[in-house]
């Protein structure tokens, strides 16, 4: 399985550690039911068989984290992207 | 014997392969292990034979037939020890009760040391097993050379110290559980439905009411779902999410040879653990690749890591071939211990998060979900799996890492 890093190019898996899924987005502490939604941002799931948003991180690279979006079904990858590029700060 | 002297021409199927009828009283969707246990055990213990078992492909194709074959109680925690020491009392008298050769075979199960904090850590596990009623023995080094001389003992980084030895551990035929399990539950009046895919459920009055599948739709008083990694798939049809993520695990056999590894022998040094199974290849596992799949098949990368923890256990390995690799789909729950309680759908039970050690809970876990789509709670050996532990905090974490997505 081969993830095409935007700064090195297509290079093996075993070059990035994996994450998890990247749609888990962080909830706001003060609000009355953090509780609940940081519960499900933290344990819960949808865990798909098909297109999976997820991050990957490319430790033995250039150490950026990439957006990957991957087949779960056939490991076939099928985009890559910087986090910053997704998420602009 | 009798099919061996008339050349095998005599041989009956040994379930039916049931058409699925309109309703049923159960419908366990999972026909695997642990769901044939359960239809067996809701039929031969508790009095509900009205139960069809719907399998999406043939009954044990799943991970009954991809898993590693050991068996084993020798957990660290309260909530796991009584589960997994009643699954393998279980299968010590599985083949008088299913009259079927599941090839049990108690050789031991041993799990190597590297360390004093590895040996400390080891002790309190055997500890905590012996005050349960399990067997468990803190064995020398010296003893550890006379049982497999041919580890590497002195490996500079990972000498070995001794270890945990699980004496009524040992092996199962995965394949026969599958075998068994069906024909006595089919005897029994179970419908065991082969190629029957769920595509959805039926609801009604806030119930769940059945299931639609690819053969029809089908009534349940109640559903239960024994699916193992495509737990989320399924929940995925009611929207429901899951603190599970499904992950691939690799298993390899090597070519046959005489018998070299008289029992389970694992790495303390990193995820290994072989046995040798009655054909003679050495049957060996590791580490999950580590990102979500469904695919049924991993890497190379795990393939290479997986077998350098092997010759660094055993550089005895290092000529032989790896005959076949596979890889199953593995229920990842978020603290490494299962689910078996009632889903948040009224008539909908789960039985999931079995991560890469469902096939010794087999026996436990159909008996314990049986008792529970019988009576509506939970089996005493079996309270502790409930799917809100997540959010009340009493979560099951045998490694003591702390519960997280991606845990293992």
């Amino acid at each position: 399985m081969r993830i095409g890093c935007p700064y090195c190019g297509e290079r093996d898996s075993s070059e990035f550690t994996y994450l998890g899924d990247a749609t888990c987005t962080r909830p706001d502490a003060v609000a009355a039911d953090a509780q609940q939604h940081f519960f499900a941002a933290v344990y819960l799931r949808t865990n798909p068989a098909g297109a999976h948003d997820e991050l990957w991180y490319h430790v033995f690279g250039c150490r950026a984290w990439l957006r990957v979006t991957r087949d779960t079904r056939t490991h076939a990858v099928l985009a890559a992207r910087l986090c910053n590029e997704v998420h602009p700060r | 014997m009798h099919q061996a002297l008339r050349r095998h021409r005599g041989w009956a199927p040994a379930w039916r392969d049931a058409a699925p009828r309109a309703a049923y009283d159960v419908v366990i969707v999972g026909g695997g292990g642990h769901g044939l246990a359960t239809a067996y055990y809701l039929a031969g213990k508790y009095g509900i034979s009205r139960v069809a078992v719907l399998e999406k492909g043939w009954i044990g194709s799943g991970n009954a037939g991809r898993n590693t074959t050991i068996i084993r109680s020798n957990y660290l925690l309260p909530q796991n020890i009584p589960f997994y020491e009643h699954s393998l009392r279980l299968w010590q008298g599985l083949e008088c009760e299913l009259n079927y050769n599941v090839m049990v075979s108690q050789r031991g199960v041993l799990n190597l040391f590297h360390s004093d904090a590895q040996r400390d850590a080891f002790a309190r596990r055997g500890n905590a097993m012996r005050l349960h009623g399990v067997d468990a023995e803190l064995v020398a080094v010296d003893t550890v050379r006379r049982m497999l001389p041919f580890l590497d003992f002195d490996n500079a980084r990972f000498p070995i110290r001794g270890g945990l030895l699980q004496r009524r551990g040992g092996t199962v035929r995965h394949d026969a559980v599958v075998w068994g399990y069906a024909r006595a539950a089919s005897e029994l009046g179970v419908d065991i439905v082969q190629n029957c895919e769920v595509t959805g459920f039926t609801q009604a009055g806030g119930r769940v009411t059945g299931v639609t599948t690819t053969r029809g739709t089908i009534s349940a008083a109640k559903v239960g779902l024994a699916v193992a990694g495509n737990t989320s798939r399924l929940a995925g049809m009611l929207g429901w999410q899951l603190p599970i993520e499904s992950h691939v695990l690799q298993a390899f056999v090597s070519e046959a040879i005489k018998p070299l590894i008289p029992g389970v022998v694992t790495f303390g040094a990193g995820h290994f653990y072989i046995s040798q199974s009655d054909k003679g290849g050495l049957v060996f596992g590791g580490d999950p690749d580590g990102y979500n799949s469904y695919a049924q098949r991993g890497n190379l990368p795990t393939v290479e890591d997986v077998c350098e923890s092997g010759l660094a256990l055993m550089p005895v390995l290092g000529r032989l071939r790896v005959l076949r690799s596979w890889g199953g789909t593995v229920d990842m729950s978020m603290d490494g211990s299962p689910i078996i309680d009632r889903a948040p759908y009224a008539g909908l039970y789960i039985n999931a998060g079995w991560c890469y050690g469902g096939f010794k809970a087999t026996p436990a876990s159909g008996w314990c979900f049986a008792h529970l789509l019988a009576r509506d709670e939970p089996h005493e050996v079996a309270t502790h799996y409930r799917l809100d532990r997540f959010s009340t905090g009493r979560l099951i974490d045998e490694k003591g890492r702390g519960a997280q997505p991606n845990l293992h």
